[in-house]
């Protein structure tokens, strides 16, 4: 049978022997081993991917452990801080009161000695009242010119003058 | 160079080529041996010049063109996997950058238009994309044949040869129909018959594209007055843009088709057994 075009079986099978020859020489020569090569370098840099993953992990892992530990160490310096302040507003009161009862019995003791110098004050005055008036009476005894009575104004008088010029 | 050196290089240069123009329109060309109808006629048909193959006898010249393509890439891939591929290194250079998109690319297109099965898809795309690539360059070369009636003849690109171009079609078609058969089972031949056509087409698309650049090569070299600057653009960057197409045009459809005929389809259940399970859910 005369097929067109001049188209022979015989010649496409061995056209067909030909290319998979070809084909398959490719296959096994070239398209494997250059596959393979790039898959090995693809999962290379995948593990280099991964590892730096596993490392990033591991670093936001130990930022969030250490952001946990710097809010407990703060909440642990505020707790501190608080009792220190009240220890020492304890502290100042104590010594606040202290200071109150120091002065207290200052001013008591300053009550008391001006009291007593007030009393020795008065008994000394009346003392020297007394004896003024003993001398007084002594001279005036001893004098006796005129009245006594009169006699004892003027001397009171003359001592009251003495003590301003003075 | 300096400038009198180089006037004179451009003047010499210029010299030569006026001289073998005049010569070449002087000289009377030896008497064609065939008329141009039979000169196309035998691009075609291959009647008259044929090439005797050892064991095989006188056979169509597209087939040594196709042995000697498969010899030279065979070798060329064994050089590579032996001195090259065991160098390759993370950082590719020029030649492994080459190589790496060249497998690249084929995978890439079996991936990308048949996201199951692509395995099997990648290798044959990369093959019959070398085939029909390097096929097609092969005519540049114009190396020269003994035909069986002992005058010599310029070897063509393997797929200006109907059978070789039938015999790729064909087997791009088949492979077609195994993605289906792997893809839908038996149920798949049916979607894969429904596209028969292919088979035509694929395999004349291929004959015919590579036979009109023959055809047009041919027509170019058989007039002397056609044969300066004209072959540049014809033969060098028309080759050369046709590997190119072609080799796109033949991988992408047969990837595209694999990829639809060995998409796994849901099957739809018989009518009998949808009305028998409508009766069910009212009852």
């Amino acid at each position: 049978m005369n097929i067109p075009l001049n188209i022979d079986w015989r010649q496409i099978l061995l056209h067909l022997f030909n290319f998979v020859i070809l084909a398959g020489g490719l296959y096994i020569l070239l398209y494997r081993p250059i596959k393979n090569f790039m898959k090995q370098r693809e999962d290379y840099y995948q593990g280099l991917h991964q590892d730096a993953e596993q490392v990033q992990e591991q670093a936001r892992q130990l930022k969030e452990e250490y952001q946990t530990q710097l809010s407990q160490v703060d909440s642990a310096i505020e707790q501190k801080k608080a009792a220190a302040e009240q220890e020492l507003d304890q502290l100042r009161e104590q010594e606040l009161a202290e200071a109150r009862k120091q002065a207290d019995a200052i001013l008591v003791k300053a009550h008391e000695n001006a009291e007593r110098e007030h009393r020795e004050m008065l008994s000394k005055a009346t003392r020297e009242l007394t004896e003024l008036a003993v001398t007084a009476a002594e001279k005036i005894v001893l004098d006796a010119k005129g009245d006594p009575y009169e006699q004892f104004l003027n001397l009171a008088e003359k001592e009251g003058k003495h003590e301003q010029s003075e | 160079m300096d400038k009198k050196k180089k006037r004179l290089f451009l003047v010499l240069w210029l010299c030569a080529i006026v001289l073998l123009l005049v010569g070449s329109l002087l000289v009377p060309a030896k008497e064609h041996e065939e008329t141009i109808r039979e000169a196309m006629r035998d691009a075609v048909l291959h009647e008259s010049n044929k090439i005797n193959l050892p064991g095989v006898g006188p056979v169509n010249p597209g087939l040594i063109s196709a042995v000697t393509v498969t010899a030279v890439l065979l070798a060329a891939a064994l050089l590579i996997r032996i001195f090259v591929i065991p160098r390759f290194k993370y950082v590719p250079g020029r030649l492994q950058l080459l190589l790496e998109q060249g497998v690249s690319l084929f995978d890439n297109l079996a991936k990308s238009n048949s996201p199951w099965r692509n395995g099997f898809l990648g290798a044959y795309l990369f093959g019959s994309g070398c085939y029909v690539f390097f096929g097609t360059l092969f005519e540049l070369f114009g190396i020269q044949a003994i035909t069986t009636h002992g005058t010599s003849f310029t070897l063509p690109a393997p797929l200006s040869d109907v059978n070789a171009a039938i015999m790729l079609g064909v087997l791009s078609y088949f492979v077609i129909c195994s993605g289906a058969i792997a893809g839908n089972g038996f149920h798949g031949v049916g979607s894969a018959l429904k596209e028969i056509s292919l088979l035509i087409s694929m395999s004349f698309r291929l004959f015919g594209a590579l036979l009109s650049g023959l055809l047009v090569t041919e027509l170019v070299y058989y007039y002397v007055t056609l044969s300066f600057v004209l072959p540049v653009v014809v033969a060098v960057l028309f080759t050369l843009l046709h590997a190119l197409i072609q080799t796109y045009v033949l991988t992408m459809l047969t990837a595209l088709f694999y990829g639809e005929m060995s998409e796994p389809r849901e099957r739809q259940p018989k009518a009998s057994r949808r009305k028998r399970a409508a009766m069910a859910e009212n009852n």
